[in-house]
């Protein structure tokens, strides 16, 4: 692409390419987030252009970013009428090629069916998973190859960036951003728009933001999928940003664990620098910035400010006390906006049309939308983008199809490791960053883990504990010893181990880490013991008390036997026992020996007759 | 000179201190592990904490890190810095049950060991307060050793485990450990420490072994004053 | 010798590429872990030595990140993702199980170098959990029946190659 030199060129690219793009053309775009390659939709995509060929047809297929609906992958839209396939495998492409591509015909079998109505659904808006989405900031995902700008040139990307440019001076950016009141999505919700007056009032240079994409709580991966799917977004994001605040150099921090969005981000930075529309000066400009990639060592801390600096300045990512804001000093010293991947990504929506209008969604202390990874035990797996305040019943029920096998709702996790477990007559709780904070979880980066009454509450304190010990950097006494005590008690309790009071003491370390700790991952640590302690009592009672855990989880407080009646007497079961612990003659009821039976559930696993009984 | 009010008496301090040393200056004692007077600070133990008061908002800040400020209200003995000073001391004392400076610090603070956690057997006396990891790369300046891994399985040692060649024995960090974990043993003519053993340079007055010939080296590269008169030791200079 | 000679060359060239900066310690680690599979001695004194950076910081940082490993790695890595998700979905048990197919924890490695074990908290495919990783390919609602399965698989072809 050539070079774009001012804000008026920018809008001759963008119309001369929207010239050339017809809507009524068809086009088939496959959804190609790392989930749906998981399902193989790399595949799927050669296939469909193989047997274009075959089949004499000239339709572009477009791998794009992630759709959100991870239950149902690969995912599959055509264009123009926008049939929304589901569940697409590589059988089905002759026939969505000659059939849908070429005649416009429906394959009923392909479509979203709506397990309690049992009727097909067309369209993708019309999937009820999609139904009471906004999906303002995830939405672009499904249209743009993300490896190419023109595509997010011709959604109109960039013309925030040539606004702020041409129109806008770096205080009037950081007042509508602050009027906007968008507040950081990666964990904290600080004023995003307070943090950059901060920065631009500090002194010292050069000054730098930074884009935190290191998404470490697990079971969340929204960043990921903004990364994969829309580039462009948050570079963009950035660029504003590093105008209003005076910034030459950004950086963006990418988890390890995410190649995809390690090349995608890469390719759009080369791509915007060749546009002209990042680098020397932007747009013809005077204001030149550059960003740069880093790629995370793996280490779920590094989500804590000062730790991620450590790790940009190539240090071992240890958290300081920030008696000093960022602001001022942050990385090497200097003044630093570090923001979100999804924060930056709300960014241009704001300069484009304006804070008043982004006033209009969310609730009153937290506008805008939110992207959450809906996961766990529910039907409906997969990112949502709904805005501030719908309530979380809406969220599980409506949007993720509630929880699968007839089972019943017990919690959601929320807001990480940090964050805690919401049960069930919380559900009407509106989602925003102080209700959350209220119920005593936190939005985190927005994971929403849901559970059944299968799920151990004592269990999932002791896995996020377990979590935190050995994600702690270890440097001050509360964060390392503290949360291994925990988990050591935890431990014991899952064990049948546990002793009076250690509930209380629980409490006790719980204040003592969350108070005397250096940084926010310690700070928060507890978080998970206390709001299952304050929510599931009970169930610490039970495992404590009476050697018993209710949901069958803990291997220790269970025993496995065959249910007389169900069992047909297949020999499966023995069969698969690798310790030999399940006896009986074929056609006869079977039985487990107590004492050999190490719970591995390999049985329960391979008995179609549900006769393995858990108590 | 910044004016406060420390546990209800009105205390002065010079601009650029720390609360920590504001508050020790007014005769208030605050415990403290890490603060070592020789290195920077890291702010690892924890003991030093207090709680602020600034309008409405109360917080607990570590006071060997924290600047003082104008108007500041600090409480040095809230029950929730006491809590977190106990807790503090009943980890330390599970970490190290055999540091005598721990014993000797919670008899004073009327802590006692917290019988539900299982004392440590293969920590030593390493409290992870990182002084000698600071005194090694701040004041001798060779960075031989450091801290590795993290979490609860973080430890203090050379590169690999193995005997390091950036070590040049000088000791210094057995100096600053508070707890003695750190073990240099001599013998006349020989020192050994993190695992590797020194040769001693005899005094060439008085024949006494008195620093390791590579420390010695070291510093008559560094100062370029020749090895001949690095050989004497301190009392004959 | 010839090996040690190897790595000191290679871990020059991505020094190098690298510019020497001492920021870029984490991205230079990262590279000879793509290169080696691990992060040889040699190789780290040799990034010591060129960057300027203490032999202690470079062994800080290169135990501090999931991302390295100090040891050789098998052949084939498997990654069991134990994130929140996975985890109620009963990653645990697809853990034990593939601890005693492979005889190894994790982190390890098998005697006969074919397999390496690493846990993986979360990589985002939580439709798929529980979820194991081989190599680069997803295997999506694991149960202890395809982990046998899979390494059977796995064995197979290389018993072919």
């Amino acid at each position: 692409m050539t070079k774009i030199t001012t804000a008026q060129a920018l809008r001759q690219v963008q119309e001369d390419l929207k010239k050339n793009f017809d809507p009524t053309k068809k086009l088939v775009t496959i959804c190609a987030g790392t989930g749906c390659r998981g399902y193989g939709c790399i595949k799927v995509k050669e296939e469909l252009e193989a047997e274009m060929k075959k089949q004499n047809m000239d339709v572009e297929v477009r791998a794009t970013g992630c759709f959100g609906f991870c239950e149902k992958g690969p995912l599959v839209i055509i264009h123009p009428e926008k049939i929304f396939y589901q569940q697409v495998k590589i059988k089905d492409v002759p026939d969505i090629v000659s059939k849908t591509v070429a005649n416009g015909e429906v394959l009923e079998k392909l479509l979203y069916r709506d397990p309690e109505t049992k009727e097909t659904v067309l369209k993708e808006e019309d999937v009820p998973f999609y139904k009471k989405q906004l999906r303002l900031v995830f939405g672009q995902n499904g249209m743009i190859d993300p490896t190419r700008i023109e595509d997010y040139l011709i959604i109109g990307g960039y013309t925030a960036l040539a606004k702020t440019l041409s129109e806008m001076s770096p205080e009037g950016v950081i007042s509508e951003v602050k009027k906007a009141g968008l507040r950081g999505r990666g964990g904290g919700g600080f004023a995003a728009g307070i943090k950059w007056e901060g920065s631009r009032r500090a002194h010292g240079s050069p000054k730098y933001v930074i884009a935190n994409g290191d998404e470490g709580d697990p079971g969340a991966y929204m960043d990921r999928s903004l990364m994969e799917g829309n580039p462009h977004s948050i570079i963009e994001g950035m660029i504003i940003g590093a105008y209003a605040i005076g910034a030459s150099e950004g950086y963006i921090y990418v988890r390890n664990e995410y190649p995809l969005a390690v090349l995608h981000l890469t390719m759009a930075i080369s791509a915007a620098k060749e546009a002209g529309l990042l680098g020397k000066n932007i747009l013809g400009t005077d204001f030149s910035f550059d960003i740069h990639i880093n790629k995370g060592g793996g280490a779920f801390v590094c989500g804590e400010s000062s730790a991620l600096f450590a790790s940009i300045e190539g240090r071992a990512g240890e958290p300081r006390a920030k008696y000093v804001h960022a602001v001022e000093k942050g990385l090497w010293d200097k003044p630093t906006v570090l923001n979100n991947v999804e924060t930056w990504a709300n960014v241009p929506l704001i300069i484009s049309r304006g804070a008043d209008w982004y006033n209009t969604i969310g609730t009153e202390g937290s506008k805008g939308t939110k992207i959450f990874s809906l996961v766990g035990k529910i039907n409906n797996t997969g990112l949502i983008e709904v805005p501030m305040g719908m309530t979380l019943r809406e969220i599980i029920h409506d949007m993720g199809g509630g929880i699968p096998n007839g089972r019943k709702f017990k919690a959601v996790q929320t807001g990480g490791p940090s964050g805690g477990c919401i049960p069930e007559n919380l559900l009407d709780l509106p989602v925003d960053f102080d209700k959350l904070y209220e119920v005593g979880s936190m939005m985190g980066s927005g994971g929403m883990i849901v559970m059944d009454d299968k799920s151990c509450m004592v269990d999932v304190a002791r896995y996020f504990l377990n979590f935190l010990q050995e994600e702690s950097c270890g440097k001050c006494v509360p964060c390392r010893e503290g949360v291994r005590r925990m988990r050591e008690i935890l431990d014991d309790i899952c064990a049948g181990k546990g002793r009076e009071g250690d509930v209380d003491l629980l409490e006790h370390i719980s204040t003592g880490v969350a108070d005397g700790s250096l940084c926010a991952l310690g700070g928060s640590a507890p978080n998970p013991v206390l709001s299952t302690i304050k929510y599931f009592r009970d169930e610490y009672e039970a495992h404590i008390k009476d050697h018993r855990c209710p949901a069958g989880v803990c291997k220790a407080l269970i025993t496995y036997s065959i249910d007389a009646e169900k069992c047909t007497g297949c020999m499966l079961c023995s069969r698969v026992c690798s310790v030999g612990a399940i006896h009986g003659e074929k056609k006869r009821a079977h039985v487990i020996d107590d004492d050999t039976c190490t719970r591995c559930g390999a049985c329960i696993e391979s008995c179609k007759f549900d006769a393995i009984l858990v108590k | 000179m910044i004016n406060m009010i420390i546990d209800g008496k009105n205390v002065t301090a010079p601009k650029d201190t720390m609360l920590l040393e504001a508050i020790r200056g007014a005769g208030i004692s605050v415990p403290t592990l890490c603060a070592h007077e020789s290195v920077s600070r890291s702010g690892a133990c924890r003991l030093c904490v207090v709680e602020i008061k600034k309008g409405n908002r109360t917080r607990i800040v570590t006071s060997c890190l924290y600047g003082v400020e104008e108007g500041l209200i600090v409480n040095t003995k809230s029950d929730r810095v006491k809590n977190v000073r106990r807790l503090v001391m009943e980890l330390l004392l599970a970490r190290c049950p055999e540091s005598d400076l721990l014993q000797k610090m919670a008899k004073e603070m009327g802590i006692e060991a917290q019988p539900r956690f299982t004392p440590d057997t293969d920590k030593g006396t390493c409290i992870l307060c990182r002084s000698c990891v600071r005194v090694c790369e701040e004041v001798v300046g060779v960075s031989a050793i450091g801290l590795f891994a993290r979490g609860s399985r973080k430890t203090v040692g050379t590169p690999f485990m193995e005997q390091s060649d950036a070590c040049i024995g000088c000791g210094a960090c057995v100096y600053v450990c508070p707890t003695n974990h750190i073990v240099m043993t001599s013998t006349g003519e020989k020192r050994k420490i993190w695992g590797r053993n020194f040769k001693m340079q005899a005094c060439s007055k008085c024949g006494k072994f008195f620093a390791p010939v590579d420390q010695l080296k070291f510093i008559s590269k560094k100062t370029g004053t020749s090895m001949e008169d690095l050989a004497v030791c301190t009392e004959c200079r | 010798m010839k090996k040690t000679a190897n790595f000191t060359a290679k871990t020059k060239a991505i020094v190098k590429k690298h510019g020497g900066d001492r920021s870029a310690l984490i991205a230079v680690l990262q590279d000879i872990q793509e290169t080696f599979n691990y992060l040889p001695k040699e190789a780290m004194n040799t990034v010591s030595t060129m960057m300027g950076i203490p032999a202690s910081r470079v062994y800080e940082v290169a135990t501090f990140y999931n991302a390295f490993s100090l040891n050789p790695r098998g052949k084939h890595i498997v990654k069991i993702c134990v994130g929140t998700a996975c985890h109620v979905r009963g990653a645990s048990a697809i853990q034990d199980k593939f601890e005693q197919k492979l005889l190894i924890k994790p982190g390890e490695t098998n005697q006969d170098q074919q397999f390496t074990l690493e846990l993986v908290n979360c990589v985002g495919a939580c439709a798929l959990g529980p979820v194991v990783v081989i190599d680069t390919e997803y295997h999506g609602q694991m149960t202890m029946n395809k982990v046998d399965k899979i390494i059977n698989e796995i064995n197979k072809e290389g018993a072919q190659q």
